[in-house]
């Protein structure tokens, strides 16, 4: 099996992970997970430089990834545990009282590979922003990553850290925007349209490139091509397109599947188009 | 028995910026922040003399706060400084998430708290940031009285770890504190020894709390005047045993009654030894323009508030 072949299985075991956690727990939020699963998966596979058994808050030396749109939880929890980050049987705990696995993502419980608390929008830039620049102070030259919804960047606090990165020239960071066009309330174009974003991104100083977030082979390419253009005085945005749902057929297509979790006739029908690839939980 | 020496008026902030500077020399992981507020907040000899550890985020509060957050991921200890009202209200989700509930290192360090900010009114007079911070599980508050406290709380508050609120303010007020004296974090300080009331008193208030003390010693009242810099974990010890002794207490501070130090003694009593009580402080209004001195008289903030209040409740007493 190729790498991408790998890292297609990974992803299909982290979907079919999603599906089961968040019916477990009869709430969470399928929709940017599943859309979000290659992209999450190829980082932790491929890219990012980590330490699974000694995960430290400081990760000196180590990449540093940031989830600023806290509601997809269940895949981080997902590819964490399937990384070796915490037992594979915990994510069965997924927002139970007591779990570490929280229903938006937090290190206040001591969950491995969690470094900060995310779920109310629109933080996690700022945060990714201050750690690249303790990166900077500390001449430790591994990247921060961070990820962001499409609907996140209504936040004003987005934008602010946008003008900040571009002109404080923090060339250390790659933030990625899910680009689903979908948020609860409909398509981002009627709940508040972005407009052109790439030009947008532009314009606040980024560089920017274009991705296909649920195409494992595209999201390796732009990845390599983002690191190569760290530390040229520029912070890095990818915009990502991707599907919401995406590998279920049901779930792609619609919003309504942010924030909802399927039955047991929904579940039934979603892993059925998921082959178990890795074991189930 | 009093334990102050007045020597000169001077801002608490100037303190603060004396901390931070000499923080800067003997920490290297401390790292400032500040959101367009450089003069304001002191902290132009950091500035100059550590400018890889000076981040300037322009006036963008929330993204300060997020960043502050970011930087101690590597070890830093971030001082984010701002108004207070600016720390507080203006960004208490990014404080709440990014900071509180995720336990990180920081700093806020709130300058132009309080009415005595004067003459640029109510919407930077902030009047319920401590009620704010203070709600925040873990959040440690501290609101030092004067120069020399200030400057030594500001050194205490980088060896403790986690996130901690420290409260100064504009106006030049009384030094009277000893330059030398630790600062021990959740430590009252008692002033003067005293046997009819207990006068507790938080930050520009203290030194009020002090002269409403000796103008009662002139009409044969014992106060005991207690400094609680530490509004959060609050010293329950100390006012325990001093309101045992009295039997009264009178609070006072520059902050709503609701939210502030006076609530917290009085929820800390009515569990613990119900005591007659009042509480010297803004009651459910908006400040406004005018100058420190003379809107503390207005508001009732002032010595002669306290002295008033503590009279009452001693005359209760017989």
């Amino acid at each position: 099996m190729d790498k991408i072949e790998e890292i297609q299985a990974f992803a299909t075991q982290v979907r079919r992970d999603i599906l089961r956690m968040v019916h477990g727990a009869k709430s969470g939020h399928p929709g940017g997970s599943l859309g979000c699963a290659d992209f999450i998966s190829v980082l932790y596979k491929h890219i990012l430089k980590y330490d699974r058994n000694n995960f430290t808050m400081d990760g000196l030396n180590e990449d540093l990834f940031f989830i600023s749109n806290g509601h997809i939880a269940p895949v981080w929890y997902s590819v964490l545990a399937r990384s070796g980050f915490f037992p594979l049987e915990e994510l069965s705990t997924l927002r139970q009282l007591d779990s570490r696995l929280q229903g938006h993502p937090t290190n206040h419980d001591g969950l491995p590979g969690i470094r900060i608390a995310s779920g109310s929008l629109g933080q996690g830039l700022s945060v990714a922003l201050g750690a690249a620049q303790a990166k900077k102070l500390n001449n430790d030259n591994s990247l921060v990553f961070s990820l962001h919804g499409d609907g996140e960047l209504d936040e004003g606090q987005i934008w602010e850290a946008l003008t900040y990165g571009a002109a404080k020239k923090i060339d250390n960071i790659i933030s990625t925007i899910d680009y689903n066009q979908k948020q609860i309330d409909g398509p981002i174009q009627d709940v508040l349209d972005l407009g052109d974003l790439n030009a947008k991104l532009l314009a606040f100083g980024w560089d920017v490139l274009e991705m296909r977030g649920n195409d494992v082979a595209n999201v390796i390419d732009v990845l390599k091509q983002a690191i190569a253009k760290t530390g040229k005085g520029k912070p890095i945005a990818i915009i990502m397109h991707t599907e919401m749902g995406a590998g279920v057929d049901f779930m792609m297509g619609t919003h309504k599947w942010h924030g909802n979790a399927p039955n047991d006739d929904q579940l039934a029908t979603a892993l059925a188009q998921l082959p178990e690839t890795l074991g189930d939980y | 028995m009093k334990k102050y020496t007045f020597t000169e008026k001077i801002d608490t902030r100037s303190g603060f910026g004396a901390g931070l500077y000499e923080l800067g020399k003997t920490n290297p992981n401390v790292v400032a922040l500040v959101a367009d507020l450089t003069g304001s907040l002191k902290m132009n000899a950091f500035k100059n003399e550590f400018p890889d550890r000076f981040f300037q985020s322009g006036i963008a509060e929330a993204n300060m706060m997020g960043m502050a957050a970011g930087l101690t991921i590597g070890g830093k200890i971030p001082f984010a400084g701002t108004f207070a009202a600016f720390a507080t209200g203006r960004v208490y989700d990014q404080v709440r998430q990014s900071i509180a509930y995720s336990n990180k290192n920081v700093k806020i360090c709130a300058s132009h708290a309080g009415i005595t900010l004067g003459e640029d009114g109510a919407t930077h007079q902030i009047l319920e940031d401590i009620g704010l911070m203070k709600m925040l599980p873990g959040m440690i508050v501290i609101c030092p009285c004067d120069y020399n406290q200030t400057k030594a709380a500001t050194l205490a508050i980088a060896d403790y770890v986690g996130p901690v609120y420290l409260r100064f303010g504009r106006p030049a007020v009384p030094n009277f504190t000893n330059p030398n004296e630790k600062f021990e974090i959740g430590k009252a300080q008692l002033l003067s020894e005293g046997t009819d009331i207990t006068i507790v008193a938080t930050g520009h208030m203290v030194w009020e709390a002090i002269q409403a003390g000796e103008d009662l010693a002139k009409d044969g009242i014992s106060a005991e005047i207690i400094n609680i810099h530490t509004i959060k974990p609050l010293d329950k010890d100390a006012i325990l045993a001093s309101v045992k002794k009295t039997g009264c207490v009178v609070s006072a501070e520059e902050h709503q009654k609701a939210g502030g130090l006076g609530e917290s003694i009085a929820s800390l009593l009515s569990t613990n030894l119900p005591t007659p009580m009042d509480i010297i402080s803004i009651n459910d209004e908006w400040g406004q323009s005018g100058t420190p001195t003379a809107l503390m008289e207005k508001y009732g903030l002032n010595a002669a508030n306290i002295k008033d209040a503590a009279k009452r409740l001693v005359a209760k007493k017989d």
